[in-house]
């Protein structure tokens, strides 16, 4: 049994204007030590299917349409909210985008710790343990995502860390509970460049010492190579193409898939000009029937517009949502 | 901090000054003349030329200012000319009265419309939002004085609870005072009875006044809950396993109290300055009503000691809140 299974999760969101399909039969699983990173536009359902994870998406307006998702055997969709507060934190943790509106501002760094850990102990049902233990554990936590002087840092407040010093902050949090599960949502997106390697070295090295599981979101391409061994690549609310990174990367089955690549500048090869996708990500309040790609791709067919293509697996762990694509 | 600090009580000094040019300034140009009141309504224009000179009102503008404000640096806000005793004395005989009447008030209403404001957001849209928006929107349109006299009607004349009016029974008479507050005074000599007595006289004027301050607190603080309970900072903290009750009543509400410490402030100003309709219909003898009674026979020192004595209070508040801003921010601490 793999640790995470999402089956023909269906997300709509009910607005004014009416029923946005946000997450259109989503089918991924993610095996135990997995890497996988999520790729696709703003817009594409990403942070949306991330946030399903842990239930976070408010409701009303968000509904669930028809799906599962089972970890470890649970079906997450029909969890309690008792019995999803068990979990988060302590099974299933997550790394936000923006670091700096996701702490906080009122509350000192020690605080914000010490209420994880005692929340995450009061929602095991076992003992909670007192603020003093709480903050060793918080200090020590913070020492393990690279920060120095923990003990003063406890005492001051977000204003006063920068961005990368946050999101380590924002990582202690999500380790306090030893989760088995780790979901990063767009986590270096908002950070400097030089910083964005350091916290995904910090990740990647987390990930390996603790055995955790990861699901890496992104927009960024080269952000989810140097991260994830699979790599999921989503357009409109749906899977179009999932491989291992190495795989996609070397041989995009999907048009879609193809046009992301055609789009990153190719640094060793400064004559291939980087190439856009023309058109633009569909109106989810009425998105294209069929495949939701068809209007903006180059093969499309008659087809392609009836029919909504399901993931094939046209190689090895490599599977494709395409009607026209051949391995 | 400390900059912070003193940053906010230069303001308030500077405040301050303004204020007492301000009152000076009205009191000048008032269609009245107050040495003709002083003389009385049948002295002839000799006898109001005397009553002038006595209190220096054919002195230049500028040094009748100048006196002004050396005699309320010694405490001395002037005497009035209707009953001819020092504002002061009086200021410090009504201002308690007032001042223990907008305390309890606006105990009631942070006590009542932060919780309240609270479990209106976390409850959003239910049926418990939907009642404290009644009580939210009733409490700003109801005229006080109408809905004074209806709880009068119902407690004091129908069911006979509580008395109808006064600060206490004729029969009954205060001990010094120590505080002026008679309420705290009665509990400092351990005087349960007078306590008892005190408070049956103070609750329904406090209930009145309390009434459109609680519902502003209610509505700032429900609008600003629900606006923290969406932030990311609290999607975090649940997806991090935050208890809920600890997510609401301390991450978020942290959050909300910052612009509703702003209303309470601006409210405490709006209190002081607006308890006449309750004093008169509670026949309350608090400043609202002794400032009505002088402006009316156009006495004006007491006017302007009352201006004064509300816009200190107001400012004070101010100060107050400026600090508890600075211990629950600590960006301001650090700015």
């Amino acid at each position: 049994m793999s640790l995470l299974e999402i089956s023909d999760y269906r997300l709509a969101f009910d607005g004014f204007d009416g029923t946005a399909a946000v997450l259109d039969g989503i089918d991924l699983a993610v095996e135990a030590g997995d890497t996988l990173g999520i790729v696709g536009e703003t817009g594409c359902g990403k942070s949306v299917l991330a946030r399903s994870l842990l239930q976070l998406n408010p409701v009303p307006p968000a509904r669930v349409v028809s799906g599962r998702i089972l970890f470890e055997g649970q079906d997450l969709l029909r969890l309690p909210e008792a019995g999803m507060r068990r979990l988060r934190g302590r099974r299933i943790a997550m790394i936000f985008q923006d670091p700096a509106s996701y702490l906080n501002p009122l509350l000192a760094i020690g605080t914000q710790l010490v209420d994880v850990i005692r929340g995450q102990d009061s929602a095991a049902g076992g003992v909670v343990r007192p603020r003093r233990a709480a903050r060793a554990l918080a200090a020590e936590l913070l020492a393990a995502v690279g920060l120095a002087e923990p003990e003063r840092l406890l005492d001051s407040h977000p204003h006063q860390l920068s961005g990368g010093m946050r999101q380590r902050v924002l990582i202690a949090m999500a380790l306090a509970g030893e989760p088995r599960l780790l979901v990063a949502d767009e986590p270096t997106t908002a950070l400097d460049v030089t910083v964005q390697a350091q916290v995904l070295a910090l990740i990647s090295r987390l990930v390996a010492d603790r055995g955790l599981t990861l699901i890496l979101i992104s927009h960024d391409l080269g952000v989810i190579a140097q991260s994830c061994a699979r790599v999921a690549v989503m357009y409109a609310g749906t899977v179009v193409e999932e491989a291992p990174t190495a795989e996609l990367l070397a041989r995009p089955l999907h048009p879609y898939a193809q046009g992301l690549l055609a789009a990153v500048p190719d640094l060793d090869r400064p004559e291939h000009r980087p190439s856009g996708i023309p058109g633009s990500i569909p109106n989810l309040l009425r998105p294209p029937g069929g495949c939701r790609f068809h209007p903006r791709c180059p093969r499309a067919t008659a087809e392609c517009a009836a029919t909504k293509p399901l993931l094939r697996e046209l190689a090895p762990a490599h599977r494709v949502a395409c009607h026209h694509a051949a391995p | 901090m400390i900059t912070y600090l003193l940053r906010r009580a230069g303001l308030a000094a500077l405040m301050l000054f303004g204020l007492i040019c301000l009152t000076f300034i009205i009191a000048n140009v008032a269609p009245s003349d107050p040495a003709a009141l002083a003389a009385g309504p049948d002295a002839g224009r000799s006898q109001i030329e005397q009553a002038r000179r006595e209190y220096g009102l054919d002195r230049p503008l500028h040094e009748q200012f100048l006196r002004y404000v050396t005699d309320l640096t010694r405490g001395d806000f002037g005497r009035s000319v209707a009953n001819g005793r020092p504002v002061g004395q009086d200021l410090a005989r009504y201002f308690p009265a007032t001042l223990e009447l907008c305390l309890l008030a606006m105990a009631l209403g942070v006590l009542a419309g932060v919780p309240l404001g609270m479990l209106s957001a976390v409850f959003k849209d239910r049926w418990i939002d939907h009642a404290t928006r009644i009580l939210a929107v009733s409490g700003i349109a109801l005229p006080p004085f109408w809905f004074g006299l209806l709880l009068q009607l119902g407690f004091a004349t129908a069911l006979g609870w509580l008395p109808t009016s006064g600060r206490l029974s004729v029969f009954t008479e205060p001990a010094a005072p120590i505080t002026g507050l008679l309420l705290v005074d009665s509990l400092l000599r351990g005087n349960g009875a007078l306590f008892t007595e005190a408070l049956s006289y103070i609750i329904l004027p406090a209930i009145v006044l309390s009434l459109p301050c609680l519902a502003s607190i209610l509505r700032v603080n429900r609008s600003e809950m629900v606006e923290a309970l969406r932030a990311d900072y609290i999607t975090a903290a649940r997806a991090n396993g935050v208890l809920r009750r600890r997510l609401i009543a301390v991450h978020a509400l942290k959050n909300a109290m910052l612009p509703t410490l702003a209303i309470i402030g601006l409210r405490w100003g709006w209190m002081m300055s607006s308890t006449v309709l309750v004093e008169t219909v509670f026949d309350w003898p608090g400043i609202g009503l002794y400032a009505v009674s002088s402006a009316i026979s156009g006495d004006f020192k007491p006017v302007m000691g009352v201006t004064l004595i509300v816009g200190l209070n107001f400012m004070i508040a101010n100060l107050v809140v400026d600090l508890l801003y600075g211990t629950l921010d600590p960006r301001l601490r650090d700015a």
